[in-house]
This record gives C-alpha cells, structure tokens and sequence, in this order.
C-alpha cells in the first residue's frame, strides 16, 4: 500500500503483484503522449520534449520537497514566493561585486541561495512545530512575507543580473546540455535519486512516513516528530533554492510576480504522482511524474489547434481528473 | 450644505479670475492641495507609476509655492477607497486617482466629487465614466496599441506571418487585440495564432517556445507587452532560429525603449502606454488651479510609436520600469 512497504517486499512475481498506485501516474503519462502526437505530431519531435521535460524541472525539484512535507502530515504553501525571494536575493549579490572573480562569484552565490533556501525552510518548519501553528496558516502567512519582501527588494520593478560576463557564464546551467542531455533535466534525475535514496532507504526516510501515517505512535516509537517534521520543510527549502539555482539563468532576473501559483502547481504535481495529501506516503517518482504530466497538458493545448485559447484552463483540469481517475481504476484491480 | 459653500467658493474665484492679472500677487501664495491615490507598485508598470508620480509631485511642488501634493498608493480597491477618504479628511482640493479597480471605487470617488472637489480620473474607468464622476479623464489607448503595432508590421513587413502572444482575458487585452486586428485590415498579415502570456515573463517563455514548436516559420512575433518581450526573446535565442524578423512588444520598459534606441533588430520599435500618465494628470490638474486654463474633459495619449529617433523622450534610466 506504501511506497516503504513495497520496496521491502519481495520483487513482483506476476502483474498482480505490481503496486498499481506506484504505476498510475506513468500509466497517465504514456497516455498523455499519444493524445499529443495525434493533437500535433510535432509533440513527439525530440525537440519539443527536451523544451517541456527541462520547462518542467522548476516545478518538479520544488514538488520533491513538497512530497516530503506532505508525506510527513504537513503542507508548504510559501514555495513560489520562496522562489522569488531567494532568487531576488541571489541576483542582488551577484550585482553586489563582493567576488571579483566571476566564476568564483558564481559559486559563491549558489552556495548563497542554498543557504538562504534552508535558512527559510527552516524558519516555516519553527513556525510550524515549535510555534504549533497549522501548517496551512503559517505557510500562507510566510507566502505574504515573502513574496512582500521580494516586492520591496525589487520596488516592484524587477531585478536584473547586470553584469553581462557574469550572465553569459552562468547561462549555460539552464540552456547547456551534456551529451545532449540538458542540465536541468540532469539536475531533475539526480534530485530525485538523492531524495528517493534518503526516503526510501535511509532511517530519517521512514521517519517522515512514520510521522505522517500516525503522529502519535510516531511519538510512542520515539521518534521526535517537530524534528522530522522541521527537517522536511528544511528539505522543502533546499529544494527550492536547487530551482532557484537552474531558473537564474534562464531569464536572468526576477520580478515581484515570479513563481506565482508555483506551490499549487507543485501540491498538484505530488498529488497526481500518487502521494496522498493526508500524508504517510511519499512517491518520489511519481511526483517527477506529476510535474511532466503538468507541463506536458499545458504544451499539447498550445501545439493542438483545436482547442479555443478561452477554453485552456477548463480542458486542464478535465485532463488533471480524468488521469487521477484513470489511476483509480488501475488501483481498484 | 457642503455644495453650497464651494457654490459661494466658486463664484468667489470666478470673481477673481474676472479681475484678471491685477490681483496676480495671489497666485503665488494661492494653497492648493492635490491628493494622489495610485495603486502599490506590485508588477513593473504599476511601478512605474508610483515613480512618475512622486518624481511629478516634487516638480509641481517646487514650481507652485502655496501647492501641496499628497501621493498615497494601496495595495487593494478597499484599502483604497480608505485611502480616499482619509485624503478628503485631510482637506484636499483635488483627488487624482488611477483605481486599482475602477468599479469598485465608484461610491468613493462619487462622494469626493459630490463634495465639489476637482477629480482626474486615469487609466482605468468605470462601467458610467462621465462629468457626474470626474472632472477630467486621462488614459492611453488600448486599441491604438493593438492598431499602431498592427498598422507597423502591415507596413515594414507586408505578407508576414505573425504570432500573438495576449495578456489575461480582460476588457483590455481584448480591445487591443481588436486594435490590431484593425491595423492589419486590408493586408497580407496573416496571423498564426493567438494565446495567453499573462503578462507575464515566464509564461511568455513557454507559450513562445511551443509556437517555435509549432510552427516552421514565424516572421514577427507580437507580444504587446515589454515584460513577456523579454521571455519570447530568450525562447527564440534558445531555439537559434533566425526565421523571425523582429518583435514587438508594448507599454515602454525602460530596458526596451533602450533596446530600440541602441538599434537592436529584433526590437526596432515600442509602441508607449506610459505609466507616467499619471503625472500627465497631476499637471493638468495643477494647471487647472494656477494658470485658469481649462482642462475638464477626456484626454487621451497617443499609442506612440517609438522608434530609433524619439527613444531618447522615453527613457527614464532610474525608473523601476
């Protein structure tokens, strides 16, 4: 029934066998891909897949450390204004000049936004365990603040890398690829293996699902629930400043509506992946799935031409229920 | 009651201006107050705003002597129909207001107005937009923006295929979409497709790329907007695609009109909805108090086209926008 439980079971012998709920999403999303090719057959040219499968890794490392909030019973609505934040801050020091050696520089400022990543992660995950605050409320009221405190950075305009050498340096961790691969998809797949590790086989993993299947035999078996709880949401903040480090250099700035609505995209994203909202069960691959599906939906409306610009948003979300149901009835047999 | 008084008030100054230039020593210590009441800047244009207002304010309140100017900015319409209201409490003259939404503002502005003060309305009216309201209407031109964008690409390139990128579905967006589909009237101009950015940059990143997807050969590319200029420029540098001849946004960025005066070829114009109407408002406004020339009415900007020539009028280096 768990992501845990399966892995610690023998390997499937016959397709009874198989964890249905696990394979749902993928299910969904092979799909997906042969509505795109009949919707423009273009969809399928390696081209566009790359554009979507690399659009997708802001929303897909975010929804990583979503699924560890969730699946340990909280919730994280702060991450797109998280995004703005730190990604305001990164660029204001990168303009501050305080490293004179641009690749030096470089470093330093992704050491920064990893820093400052968890520094408010960790903030949201006091809020909520030591200030007993319903994640809920906490998370919206730091969405408030942080998304305030970007627009005061950028006085509501934007903010821009200004130097030029710095920018051109630093573009190809978006636009760059190695063996043809783009870096974002790479930083996608090793995320989600680093994460899937420390869920799935390390102790603090069944911690975070311990805690979220049952707050209170969680505490009898002596696991201290604030700290896992606390060090999921520190985990949610890394994850977001990983993003931060691979959207800079796409556009090189940032502005007061940066990764607006992102954390809904990313709830969803961990949702469709299989993980339920009420917490205990966390599918690391399953939300990398998610977050395709997402932005996969999006493209193939743009590439169809069948579709009334009007009508976008109603057909995704009719796509977003019926794969959740498609997935319902494969967990039924 | 109230009426009444500014009825005697504005007899009083009629009389005044009957005498004419013998009583000019008034004038100078004549004590005018103008509330301002703009949103908070919470995207770049709205920014935009908040800087060309309080950069006029100090212009006009060191040209005028007796003149005071209040600018407030609110995040929301209720935040700023209170802050009309504590304006009219403080005693001001005239109420110059760009609404953050219009119809919601409509009793707050009304009892402003009711109370014989002068309001300038801009940028964004009401459902009933007319002298019951306000005094004077300023606002640039939606549908101009789509025509002159539109009524550029049908001149400079004649049979090119174009695609759209729009804002969000609203009464805006929607006027200059027919503005354009008027300037392009009578030509080869052959739109491709049409579909919304949100104004915003990420977004415009994303429905460029898949248009690059989609389509072999796309010509112009216009996005009347600088902000999600700035996204489809990235998209088409990514792609390496050298089909697209040039781009065109709208509003007037600094860092576009920039692009435009450095002669940069994919941006080689702008077409202006500034945001420093606001300031254009506030001068009238003042103009009504100090100099009696009259200035009641609609006034509405030009949908300019900027170009290699006018760019340096509209660059402000130390704007936010």
């Amino acid at each position: 029934m768990n992501a845990v439980a399966t892995d610690t079971t023998k390997a499937p012998k016959t397709s009874k066998d198989w964890d249905m709920a696990a394979i749902a999403p993928f299910v969904a999303l092979a799909l997906l891909l042969v509505l795109g090719y009949f919707a423009n057959p273009n969809f399928v040219s390696l081209a566009n897949l790359t554009n979507v499968i690399t659009r997708s890794a802001f929303i897909a490392v975010i929804a990583l450390g979503a699924t560890y909030v969730i699946s340990s019973g909280g919730l994280d609505l702060s991450v797109g204004s998280m995004v703005a934040f730190v990604a305001s801050l990164m660029i204001l020091f990168m303009n501050s000049g305080a490293v004179a050696d641009p690749m030096l520089m470089l470093i330093v400022a992704m050491l920064l936004a990893l820093i400052l990543g968890a520094a408010c992660g960790l903030t949201n995950g006091l809020i909520t365990t030591v200030g007993k605050i319903e994640p809920f409320i906490a998370t919206l009221g730091m969405m408030g603040i942080y998304r305030g405190l970007t627009t005061w950075l950028s006085q509501g305009g934007s903010i821009t890398v200004r130097d030029r050498e710095l920018q051109q340096l630093y573009r190809p961790v978006y636009f760059g690829d190695v063996f043809g691969v783009p870096i974002p998809i790479i930083v996608i797949f090793v995320t989600a293996a680093i994460a899937a590790f420390v869920l799935y086989r390390t102790r603090f993993g069944r911690h975070v699902i311990a805690v979220g299947s049952n707050e209170e035999v969680a505490r009898y078996s002596g696991i201290s629930v604030q700290k896992v709880r606390t060090i999921a949401y520190v985990i949610q903040g890394l994850c977001v400043a990983v993003a931060v480090i691979i959207y800079v250099p796409r556009l090189g700035s940032t502005s007061a509506t940066t990764g607006i609505l992102w954390e809904l995209q990313a709830i969803t994203a961990v949702v469709v992946g299989g993980t339920a909202l009420r917490g205990g069960v966390g599918r690391i691959w399953g939300t990398i799935c998610g977050a395709f599906i997402l932005e996969i939906v999006g493209n193939i409306m743009l590439l169809s031409n069948f579709v009334s610009e009007y009508l976008i948003g109603a057909i995704q979300g009719a796509i977003i229920i019926i794969a959740m149901l498609v997935q319902r009835t494969l967990m039924r047999k | 009651m109230r009426r009444r008084t500014f009825g005697i008030a504005a007899a009083a100054l009629a009389a005044t201006v009957a005498i004419g230039p013998g009583v000019s020593w008034a004038q100078e210590a004549k004590k005018v107050t103008i509330g301002v009441s703009i949103p908070a800047a919470d995207h770049g244009w709205t920014a935009g705003v908040v800087f060309h207002a309080e950069r006029v304010a100090k212009l006009l309140m060191a040209e005028h002597k007796g003149l005071n100017v209040i600018v407030k900015t609110s995040a929301d319409p209720a935040s700023q129909a209170n802050a009309v209201q504590d304006l009219a409490v403080q005693g001001i003259d005239a109420l110059v207001i760009l609404p953050t939404d219009p119809d919601q503002l409509v009793s707050a502005i009304q009892q402003v107005k009711d109370d014989g003060k002068f309001v300038a309305l801009v940028d964004r009216a009401p459902s009933v937009n007319d002298n019951t309201i306000r005094d004077l209407y300023v606002a640039g031109n939606n549908p101009a923006l789509g025509e002159v964008a539109g009524q550029y690409i049908a001149k400079t390139t004649p049979d090119a295929e174009v695609v759209i990128i729009r804002g969000l579905p609203i009464p805006i967006d929607q006027q200059r979409q027919d503005g354009f589909d008027k300037g392009i009237e009578g030509s080869k101009v052959k739109i491709l497709d049409r579909q919304y950015g949100n104004w915003s940059r990420d977004d415009a990143f994303r429905v460029m790329q898949d248009y690059l997807t989609k389509y072999p050969k796309i010509d112009v590319v216009w996005c009347q907007d600088d902000d999600m200029a700035v996204g489809v420029m990235e998209a088409i540098s990514q792609a390496n695609r050298t089909d697209i001849k040039y781009v065109v946004g709208g509003a007037g960025s600094k860092d576009m009109i920039k692009k435009v005066m450095d002669g940069d070829k994919m941006m080689p114009v702008d077409v202006l909805y500034p945001p420093a109407m606001v300031a254009t408002a506030m001068q009238l406004t003042a103009g009504g108090f100090y100099d009696q020339v009259p200035v009641s009415g609609n006034y509405i900007l030009d949908a300019t086209l900027v170009t290699k020539d006018n760019a340096k009028d509209f660059y402000f280096p130390d704007s936010p926008f």
